[in-house]
């Protein structure tokens, strides 16, 4: 404890507190500009190491907040500068670090600290290096001033900013058609959801006349319920579209596009957990509502099961794993929809952890596949890539939730809470949910990893990743296995600001039988998913495979078929009409027309310019003449209208 | 009939005149006749100007008067120097061949 | 009666010598007409009580401007008529309507009777101390940027004219075929 003391002033002494958030919050933008200053040159391994070491440098600092707030420090809130000052209007550029922002800047900067060392390796061949590390430093910016913002606008811009750079990353190889489709489509399902989130902000400012976090949350017991479930139902839509939830959750799997480093870090670890992070952020408006509560705890209970089932056939390994994705940010928004908000942030945590690994993981074994993504082609590649396969096996053991990995504790937590709500049908979809979350990792496991190398069917020669990427796994490999145990710390430290999530006392006699329930239908997953692909590769026969669920789940519900027939096929349909009846016919017609107009004036007097003197001096004389006809018509003007007047009556 | 004379047959004789020099600037091909048709429509308002200056008793007139005779006087220096450049480079002063202007 | 004669002897003969300039095809003809003409408007000038005017017309125009082009005329071949392209009936058409208008415009009759001398002539007063008097006090600076006028016009004649500038140009001329 004397230790603690002294390592509590040792930080308060050795560095400011508020210039450790500048460090933390700016590093990532300075390593983006330089490695955007080189973002046309060829690659440079300085580069990525420069950038690295400035993420890092994030990372570091947001450990000195960490320790400073954990060591019972006060929270630490700067005030840069004025932003916005018009009227009644105050928006200032202000960053706070409290608790539940800390655990973010913590697991942000951690899981970027890592993707960029691993991207070291990762996008050594290609040619975008330089660009990828400032798109990539870009977000890292982007998605520490969202979680660092003291106000809603300051959130919005963050939200924003990782919405950019993800269009930016998706669609990294632009040369690709389908990542530039895929960039567009999460650009656009997120500019949806924005405006929901927009007029969510805009209801806050309208009815609280601040956007301070701090100042609306002190307000918010006077405002009608009835405003106060609107706002968080925009909000809520915002969250949706950030977190991918249904029905704009098609974006996520399309956004595989990108590279590897890029889904572990955006579509696994940090940007689709932003929607979560605002209903934790704004948990004392959600709270006050019991109902959107609810629906967000049923809808997210819903993308869970959805989403698991949907990775339980699909054979693209980058595709499961961003269904998987899906499936556990709908855990996280019923521990939120619940009101169990710290829970939701654990999860969130030790998911970041397992699926960033995971994801790293799989960009791995794409590499040894020479980029192939289908799982049916692979088999047997522990023997080439043990470390790899270590790696991800655990990540699997955590993302199915056994004991004592990470996994168990969040996710178990989640099921506790939906039974102590007596919300036993949520409770029941979660817990197959944890059934087919255990089965489809391992499907993948077994799949990539162990049977017969079928690779060698396609003339592929997998090889191991770089060294230095395995090692910069690991610390993620260590948190997923040991995270879980910090739990009691980890409720100490966020329960300073987050409500308390008091169980009933009921719960706890039943406690023990609910998580053998729980191991139990995830070891059973484990166990199908070994045993049908030990004794024969893949579950599905052939004659699964013509079976209508199948194919139902083949097709992801059909869902981005029925987007393509409701709404992209009718708003193209449109657009042809407007194209050919309003645009090209009005518009075009009236700009041609205008611009033909000066042509022709242009075509009939360029005779004028001949630069015969002789001619010039005619048209003047011309001139001189309609002037005086003019002055002489000026002078009569009276007369002449007098004149006319007569003629006419 | 009235025998004395008015500011109208000034004014007539200065418009006369200075049709004349316009009908010179316009027909003549020669560059010096072109000189010559600018001095006599100068001419010609300086005799408008000084008429209207004595039929009202005002010097006004005659000012202008005076300062067109000064930039008359200015436009010939420059003119005919820039004349006698044209004619040793092209040895012709005839205003067609002033074409280098055209596009 | 006196000025009737002589403003319609004067008229007469401005306007034939003006038309012997614009029509002759011997530029010195032409010269010796415009001189004659500058001369008779002097006399106008006389008649108009304009006294500083009309010797300032004879110094300058009769003087110093025929003078200039009779040295021009020095350069030029003046032996060496040019092809007059004169006859276009447009021309003629378009010179006539608008005499005729201006003509029309001269001869309106005065509407206005408050037309007050903005600088007054005086009696009993010589008109060149009268211009003087006006040009030295209300228009002193117009008079000074014409006398600087007058220096930067007499300095650019003679630049351009100048037997340096000729070589400044042949040597010009000598590069452009050099390169």
């Amino acid at each position: 404890m004397n230790f603690d003391i002294n390592l509590n002033i040792n930080i308060s002494n050795f560095i400011d507190t508020s210039t450790l958030l500048y460090i933390a919050l700016f590093s990532p933008i300075v390593g983006s500009l330089i490695a955007g200053i080189y973002g046309a040159s060829p690659k440079r391994i300085g580069i990525g190491i420069i950038v690295s070491s400035l993420i890092f440098l994030s990372f570091l600092a947001s450990a000195g907040l960490f320790l400073h707030l954990y060591f019972g420090g006060s929270i630490v809130n700067v005030r840069m500068m004025d932003w916005i000052s018009a009227g009644d209007l105050s928006v200032p550029f202000g960053f706070v670090a409290d608790q539940v922002s800390v655990t973010m800047m913590l697991v942000v900067t951690l899981v970027s600290t890592i993707v960029h060392i691993y991207s070291i390796g990762y996008m050594e061949k290609d040619k975008g290096f330089n660009r990828f590390f400032s798109y990539l430093s870009a977000f890292v910016f982007s998605m520490m001033f969202l979680v660092m913002s003291d106000n809603f606008l300051g959130l919005f811009i963050g939200w924003e900013g990782v919405g950019l750079c993800s269009w930016l990353l998706i669609g990294f190889w632009y040369e690709r058609e389908s990542a530039t489709w895929a960039a567009n489509e999460a650009f656009i399902m997120n500019r949806i959801a924005d405006l929901g989130m927009l007029i969510g902000i805009f209801l806050i400012y309208w009815h609280f006349g601040t956007l301070q976090y701090d100042e609306v949350f002190a307000k918010v017991n006077s405002i009608p319920v009835d405003i106060i479930s609107m706002i968080a139902i925009f909000l809520f839509i915002g969250a949706m579209g950030k977190s991918a939830q249904f029905p704009l959750h098609t974006w996520l799997a399309d956004a595989m596009e990108g590279p590897t480093p890029v889904s572990a870090l955006i579509h696994a670890a940090t940007m689709v957990t932003a929607g979560v992070y605002l209903v934790i952020r704004a948990n004392e408006i959600f709270a006050l509502v019991p109902e959107v509560g609810y629906f967000i705890a049923s809808l997210g209970a819903f993308v869970a099961l959805f989403a698991a089932t949907m990775a339980l056939v699909n054979r693209d390994i980058k595709r499961v794993i961003a269904y998987s994705t899906l499936s556990q940010l709908g855990y996280m928004f019923v521990a939120g929809g619940l009101g169990a908000y710290w829970i939701a942030l654990f999860h969130l945590v030790t998911h970041a952890f397992f699926k960033a690994l995971l994801f790293l993981g799989a960009g791995n074994v794409m590499h040894a596949m020479e980029d192939e993504l289908n799982i049916m082609k692979m088999g047997g590649l522990r023997k080439v890539m043990l470390g790899t396969a270590l790696l991800m096996l655990i990540a699997s053991v955590a993302l199915s939730g056994i004991y004592p990995f990470a996994g168990f504790f969040s996710k178990d937590k989640i099921l506790e809470v939906a039974f102590d709500t007596h919300n036993y049908i949520l409770w029941g979809t979660l817990w197959l949910t944890a059934g087919l979350t255990a089965f489809y990792s391992f499907r993948i496991v077994m799949l990539v990893f162990f049977g017969s190398a079928r690779y060698k069917d396609f003339g592929i020669h997998p090889h191991e990743a770089h060294g230095f990427m395995l090692w910069a796994m690991t610390p993620l490999a260590v948190l997923a296995i040991v995270a879980g145990l910090f739990e009691h710390q980890f409720i100490d430290f966020v329960t300073k600001i987050l409500p308390v999530y008091n169980f009933s006392e009921g719960i706890h006699e039943i406690i023990g039988q609910l998580v053998m329930v729980t191991t139990a239908i995830a070891v059973t997953g484990i166990t199908i998913a070994v045993l049908s692909n030990m004794f024969k590769e893949g579950l599905f026969t052939n004659t699964f495979k013509s079976n209508f669920i199948y194919k139902l789940l083949d097709n992801q519900y059909y869902i981005p078929k029925i987007y393509d027939e409701v709404f992209s096929k009718p708003y193209r349909e449109l657009s042809e009409l407007f194209w050919k009846s309003v645009d090209l016919k009005i518009v075009d017609a009236t700009v041609d027309g205008i611009a033909n107009c000066i042509l022709s004036t242009g075509e009939n007097t360029r005779g004028m310019q001949s630069g015969n003197l002789s001619i010039m001096l005619r048209l003047m004389v011309i001139g001189i003449t309609v002037l005086l006809i003019s002055a002489i018509l000026y002078s009569y003007a009276d007369s002449i209208l007098t004149l006319l007047q007569g003629v006419l009556n | 009939m009235n025998l004395s004379i008015s500011l109208e047959h000034y004014l007539l004789l200065s418009s006369i005149l200075f049709f004349i020099g316009l009908y010179g600037v316009i027909v003549r091909k020669n560059l010096l006749m072109l000189f010559f048709a600018t001095e006599i429509m100068l001419n010609a308002v300086n005799i408008g100007l000084v008429a209207i200056s004595n039929y009202y008793g005002d010097l006004t007139g005659q000012m202008f008067a005076f300062f067109i005779i000064a930039i008359a006087a200015s436009e010939v220096a420059i003119g005919l120097g820039l004349l006698v450049i044209w004619f040793k480079r092209h040895n012709t002063v005839d205003l067609d061949s002033l074409q280098s202007m055209k596009g | 009666m006196f000025e009737m004669i002589a403003f319609y002897t004067f008229a007469f003969l401005i306007i034939a010598s003006f038309i012997v300039v614009v029509t002759s095809n011997n530029a010195l003809y032409s010269m010796s007409a415009l001189a004659s003409g500058m001369i008779l408007i002097s006399g106008l000038f006389f008649l108009l009580n304009a006294d500083f005017l009309g010797v300032v017309q004879l110094i300058v125009y009769t003087g110093a401007v025929i003078a200039l082009y009779a040295f021009a005329m020095i350069f030029f071949d003046t032996t060496k008529n040019l092809i007059e392209v004169n006859s276009k009936k447009i021309i003629f058409l378009l010179i006539s309507f608008s005499t005729i208008l201006l003509v029309f415009i001269m001869t309106a009759p005065i509407k206005s009777e408050a037309v007050t001398a903005l600088h007054p002539i005086h009696q009993g007063v010589g008109n060149t101390q009268d211009i003087g008097i006006v040009l030295f006090t209300k228009y002193l600076v117009p008079f000074e940027l014409a006398a600087v006028m007058l220096l930067v016009a007499m300095i650019g004649g003679i630049l351009m004219a100048g037997k340096k500038m000729d070589m400044l140009v042949a040597n010009e001329e000598i590069q452009e075929a050099t390169k």
